[in-house]
């Protein structure tokens, strides 16, 4: 019963969001300090991990590739269609649900525990479009992050591969660009939009709602890691069936 | 002025607010008293439209709040000031951002015009040395003192407070109650205190409601206080040696 209540009172929290609208200066300001806060400070890990995740890719790839009939060339094209498909949008929000997630969650959460929303409703503030609201259309870029994601892994996935002597510079580039399907892209910025507004959502609705004190604040940003992942890991299954299949 | 008509609130059906009649007056400090679990808190979130009575009105100078549409309630609560327990100033602004905050919010005043509100009202509260500094980064006394100052920069006409001298020293608490009670004079507004500061009630108790069970057992002010044949009252009020001499002192003085 309890899981129906929270489901019934996030897709309530979601509508209440879009009543009652900020002033749009200071929306604006609140907008660019979460795309900054977000977005640009996600940018380093994202990088990193998804250039080593490329690389990693490609050696697994390259080291279970022993028949000299499969030509080197499926290198590349493994190292394309996982990045692109799955390690770029999935994995890499998994980590931002680690990240962003339990950054909003706990910023929201101290907030509650702090009064400060309290104090919002006071004065006839809508706080869930004032905390919320900014940070959905910040995550709006997320679609952005991905496509760095997916660039920086491949570029790991080729360095890895031709440094590591696991492969031509010319036959990785080949396998790239064979048998390209565009609405692979498509299908992963179609899967990042959604993830975006999961990573923005299900962690404000953990912290908004959380009850007690700077203890439970922590148990907040644990539960909301787990579920915003789960709510990714179906989401992730129900588009690949509905846009691949 | 505020008057409560027949308020009761439940919980899950446990009443909590068992039908409260009262008024609280405009340049006034009201204060509400009474033991943990007496329903005090429950009462002020009421009166500041954060809980919706199970039965009973509310009227801001003769304006039932449950009567009011959305929008209206909206226009009123923009004449409410809160000053919390915690303070509850926004960590990420400064003092002075944490004090523009309503304006900025509410005013289409240019920033000069709202900067020199802000210096106007934090030189009130004797702060203008800490604008630029976080809330983190001043005493918890100030603290109280940013968000009194945040509470009457829009020139509300209600004040209201939760134990705004909870955790300070007593010097610092009895100039935090006189400072509400002076701005209360001066911009002639209704305030409502909620506090279990016996200092508080002896200094600027001018109207005390006292809670008990969800119900008014008493009402009336310091001046008479000590006289109450409310054995709770006295039990709570006096429930310490040094306040039983004060009380046998006041008594004597007959």
């Amino acid at each position: 019963m309890s899981y129906l209540h929270s489901i019934g009172e996030y897709f309530i929290m979601l509508k209440d969001i879009f009543r009652r609208m900020t002033k749009g200066s200071v929306l604006k300001t609140l907008i660019f300090k979460e795309i900054d806060d977000l977005i640009i400070n996600s940018m380093g890990i994202v990088v990193f991990i998804s250039f080593f995740i490329g690389g990693v890719v490609t050696i697994q790839t390259a080291l279970n590739l022993n028949n000299p009939l499969i030509p080197k060339s499926l290198i590349g094209f493994t190292a394309r269609q996982s990045i692109i498909l799955e390690f770029a949008p999935t994995f890499i929000s998994i980590i931002m649900a680690g990240k962003v997630g339990s950054y909003i969650t706990s910023s929201i959460g101290t907030m509650r525990v702090t009064e400060q929303i309290d104090a919002l409703e006071v004065m006839g503030i809508n706080s869930l479009n004032y905390l919320v609201f900014p940070k959905i259309i910040a995550m709006l870029l997320y679609p952005f992050v991905i496509s760095i994601a997916i660039f920086v892994g491949l570029l790991g996935a080729y360095m890895a591969g031709v440094m590591g002597g696991f492969v031509a510079s010319e036959q990785f580039l080949e396998g790239l660009q064979s048998d390209f399907i565009p609405f692979h892209l498509a299908y992963a910025f179609i899967k990042s939009f959604f993830f975006a507004l999961i990573l923005a959502t299900v962690p404000s609705y953990h912290g908004y709602y959380m009850k007690g004190g700077s203890l439970e604040v922590g148990q907040a940003s644990t539960t909301s890691f787990v579920w915003t992942s789960v709510i990714l890991i179906i989401t992730n299954y129900v588009l690949t069936q509905l846009l691949l299949s | 002025m505020i008057k409560v008509k027949n308020l009761h609130k439940s919980f899950s059906g446990e009443e909590i607010l068992k039908g409260i009649d009262t008024e609280f007056e405009k340049g006034k400090t009201n204060l509400i008293i009474g033991q943990s679990g007496a329903g005090k808190t429950v009462f002020l979130k009421c009166l500041l439209g954060l809980i919706t009575p199970t039965e009973g009105s509310i009227e801001y100078d003769g304006k039932a709040y449950a009567t009011l549409d959305k929008e209206e309630q909206r226009e009123l609560r923009k004449n409410m000031g809160m000053v919390f327990q915690g303070g509850a100033l926004f960590d990420s602004m400064t003092v002075a951002e944490n004090v523009m905050f309503p304006l900025k919010m509410f005013t289409k005043q240019t920033k000069s015009q709202r900067l020199d509100r802000v210096r106007k009202v934090l030189d009130r509260v004797d702060l203008l040395n800490v604008d630029k500094k976080f809330p983190s980064e001043i005493s918890g006394g100030m603290q109280k003192r940013v968000s009194i100052a945040r509470a009457i920069v829009n020139q509300p006409k209600y004040l209201f407070c939760d134990e705004p001298n909870s955790g300070l020293d007593p010097r610092t608490a009895i100039l935090i109650d006189n400072l509400i009670q002076e701005i209360t004079k001066e911009y002639d507004i209704t305030t409502v205190i909620n506090t279990h500061d016996m200092n508080s009630v002896l200094e600027i108790g001018e109207n005390i409601i006292f809670l008990k069970d969800g119900r008014l057992e008493w009402q009336g002010n310091k001046d008479i206080i000590y006289k109450t044949e409310s054995e709770s009252l006295s039990n709570f009020v006096y429930s310490s040696d040094l306040f039983k001499k004060v009380r046998e002192v006041q008594l004597k003085g007959i």
